[in-house]
């Protein structure tokens, strides 16, 4: 390859010479087609590492106890075994349900508005970003589908006539949140399931005739991709990513509606919708980083989670982190500026109430942690980005707990006033509902394709048709500059970051 | 083995990169062939051009099913709220002026009934699902799902001849030239 500043000494008499940024590689070390599907199809044909079954195993237990032990608990003995007072009705499976609804929205983000914006970086993560949302919108709906206190009754959500004759309230925000969060489930396991086919065609082709070819073989469809089934298959993926759009935004929004249509001091402004939207961006991209980053290292997936792909994160972690806080304070000022007293001191006793440690712990992990990702040493530093992950993680469940308890807990009369504290059947089930997510994670990882290949294949830059006719005829007036990667080979030449351990790995024929 | 009769479905040529698939699949259009297929393991974008496909119908019908949608759901709401069992709820009137509450549900069902149309409209334009295609008796198309880049000629097509064809792929630059044939 000729040097790009030969090239520019040629073209120097006939125009000016633009410096022009290299565009970022996606896939490191050059890596073939045939590399990533070996890689990615290895993660779930071959044995499993013993850290895979170290986390299944304490994962699958605390989930049957949790859910299954919990929820049968719950169910035989009566909903009275949550702490859930006459005052503070939604408690805890509220705030867990908000918890989890709100992980759920980075998969799609990811996959849907990231998709229309053109960021390729997107194809390395979208899988198990999606796949991700899938089980938090599973863990999420137990909470209400049991909240509702009689659960063999909770078809009663379902708009179809009942033994009362009444018709569901569809001028409830409540309603529209059984809508929104089921359409929410549906689309995305429509959207995960169609991003996944081409992929479970490839595991089909490399299974040995049998039972397991069997299978992906009927999970796969019989694709063939060829260019007349990519084609509507590329528009449907266009389409799914453009409905999608809206919906993720919708979703989160409606279920702010539940808080913002009450007439509750602390609940009844109109900032709730895009802040509960960026909080659940905020939240998710969090849980995908706590998620990803140990599943690259134990997997060997660096050369396709690159080092690039976790600064967006933080990056995104950083904005969305930072427009939550905006609205924490935005929320103090029109508290203050509206001069209304009970909202005042919906405030106050936020701030400097009982439960003065929930909101400061959700200043510190929301606010306050995701800043040091100005930094990029930080944001390229794994245990950095970790740490501040958990925090996000943290911070986000205790957002929910301030905005739900400590203005259930004082409402307008004195005489309601009243302490909230949860059962050990609370504290159980939610536990319980992390080994349930943990678990369905580590079993997508063991029986699906955690990156979509297809997509990390078309990301190469050789895919482009057009690649070889760019090559015989460079653009001589430009200097391409080196991009970020090559700093960041050079710093990690230096001090090897814990993410580039396996680079030099060879390059298979 | 010796009884079983054998039906051609085509040829199969292997073509070394997405470039060269793309050259080939424009001398295979100008050729006159219809029933013919460009095989890649990801999407090539630029491909349905050079083959003379033309743009999916698929979002008409989105569009019918996203409309079918909110029409169900506006029915549902307004006809239980307002017509069979007027619900009064904190004061909310149970009339025309209801409407703006039943927005959320409208635009919820609007997508919900257009994800299940992306899902059956795409099922039934790529006519999948099916358990087997006279390709998977190929030895070498397997690697069409890793990393091969094929182009397969049908023999239904009338352009279709067994020395012709396999000329012209060979003209393209196909390699790995091999005659599909399924049992029948």
């Amino acid at each position: 390859m000729a040097s790009p500043i030969q090239h520019a000494s040629e073209a120097s008499h006939s125009r000016p010479i633009l410096p022009v940024l290299e565009r970022e590689k996606l896939i490191l070390s050059g890596r073939s087609y045939h590399w990533i599907t070996a890689r990615i199809c290895g993660v779930l044909e071959n044995q499993q590492p013993l850290l895979w079954w170290l986390l299944f195993i304490p994962s699958a237990l605390i989930a049957a106890i949790g859910v299954g032990g919990g929820l049968f608990y719950l169910v035989s003995t009566g909903v009275g075994v949550w702490g859930n007072t006459n005052r503070v009705m939604w408690g805890w499976p509220i705030v867990n349900f908000v918890f989890w609804i709100g992980i759920g929205h980075a998969g799609t983000l990811i996959s849907a508005i990231l998709f229309l914006t053109r960021q390729n970086w997107r194809t390395s993560i979208n899988r198990a970003a999606e796949a991700m949302t899938i089980f938090a919108v599973m863990c999420a709906g137990i909470f209400p589908a049991f909240h509702v206190g009689r659960v063999w009754m909770a078809w009663f959500l379902a708009p179809v006539p009942n033994a009362n004759a009444i018709w569901q309230n569809f001028k409830s925000p409540l309603l529209w949140d059984v809508f929104a969060v089921s359409t929410y489930f549906t689309v995305s396991l429509i959207f995960w399931f169609l991003g996944m086919v081409p992929d479970l065609a490839t595991i089909r082709d490399r299974c040995q005739p049998g039972i397991r070819k069997i299978i992906y073989g009927i999970l796969s469809l019989g694709w063939r991709g060829g260019n007349r089934q990519w084609s509507h298959y590329e528009m449907a993926y266009l389409l799914l990513a453009a409905l999608s759009t809206p919906l993720v935004l919708s979703v989160h929004s409606v279920v702010s509606f539940d808080f913002a249509t009450s007439v509750v001091p602390g609940w009844h402004t109109t900032i709730f919708p895009p802040y509960f939207v960026a909080g659940a961006i905020f939240g998710g991209f969090a849980m995908v980083l706590t998620i990803m980053v140990p599943a690259r290292f134990i997997y060997g997936l660096q050369d396709l989670i690159t080092m690039k792909h976790i600064d967006n994160m933080a990056k995104i972690i950083l904005l969305t982190g930072t427009i939550v806080g905006y609205a924490y304070l935005m929320e103090l000022f029109v508290a203050f500026y509206s001069g209304a007293i009970y909202e005042m001191d919906a405030f106050k006793f936020r701030i400097a109430g009982p439960y003065w440690w929930a909101y400061a712990a959700m200043m510190t992990c929301n606010v306050i942690a995701p800043q040091v990702f100005w930094s990029r040493a930080c944001r390229e530093n794994l245990w950095v980005v970790m740490i501040v992950a958990m925090f996000v993680n943290v911070g986000m469940w205790f957002e929910r707990f301030v905005i739900i308890v400590t203005t259930l807990a004082r409402s307008w009369l004195p005489g309601d006033w009243k302490t909230y504290a949860p059962s050990a059947a609370d504290q159980i089930l939610f536990i319980g509902t992390i080994g349930f997510f943990l678990s369905l994670f580590l079993l997508f990882l063991r029986f699906l394709p955690c990156i979509n290949i297809a997509e990390v294949k078309w990301a190469k830059r050789e895919s482009d048709p057009h690649y070889e006719d760019h090559v015989e005829h460079p653009d001589p007036g430009v200097i391409k500059e080196p991009a970020y990667q090559h700093e960041l080979a050079q710093l990690s030449a230096q001090k090897p970051a814990i993410g580039n351990l396996e680079p030099q790995l060879s390059i298979p024929q | 083995m010796s009884s079983t009769r054998q039906r051609v479905y085509g040829y199969l040529a292997e073509f070394k990169s997405a470039s060269a698939l793309y050259k080939a699949a424009e001398k295979v259009r100008d050729a006159g062939f219809k029933q013919w297929d460009c095989y890649s393991p990801y999407p090539i974008h630029g491909l349905d051009g050079a083959m003379g496909i033309k743009r999916s119908v698929l979002p008409w019908f989105v569009f019918c099913g996203g409309i079918t949608g909110t029409a169900t759901a506006f029915t549902l709401a307004y006809s239980t709220q307002v017509v069979i069992f007027p619900t009064v709820v904190q004061g909310k009137p149970a009339n025309i002026f209801t409407i703006p509450a039943f927005f959320p549900i409208m635009f919820e069902l609007t997508i919900l009934f257009s994800g299940f149309t992306v899902l059956f409209g795409l099922l039934s334009l790529i006519r999948l699902p099916r358990l087997n295609h006279p390709l998977f008796a190929s030895h070498q198309f397997h690697r069409a799902t890793d990393d091969g880049f094929f182009i397969a000629i049908e023999a239904r097509d009338g352009n279709f001849s067994t020395a012709g064809t396999r000329d012209l792929l060979e003209e393209i630059g196909g390699s790995n030239i091999e005659l599909v044939a399924e049992e029948d």
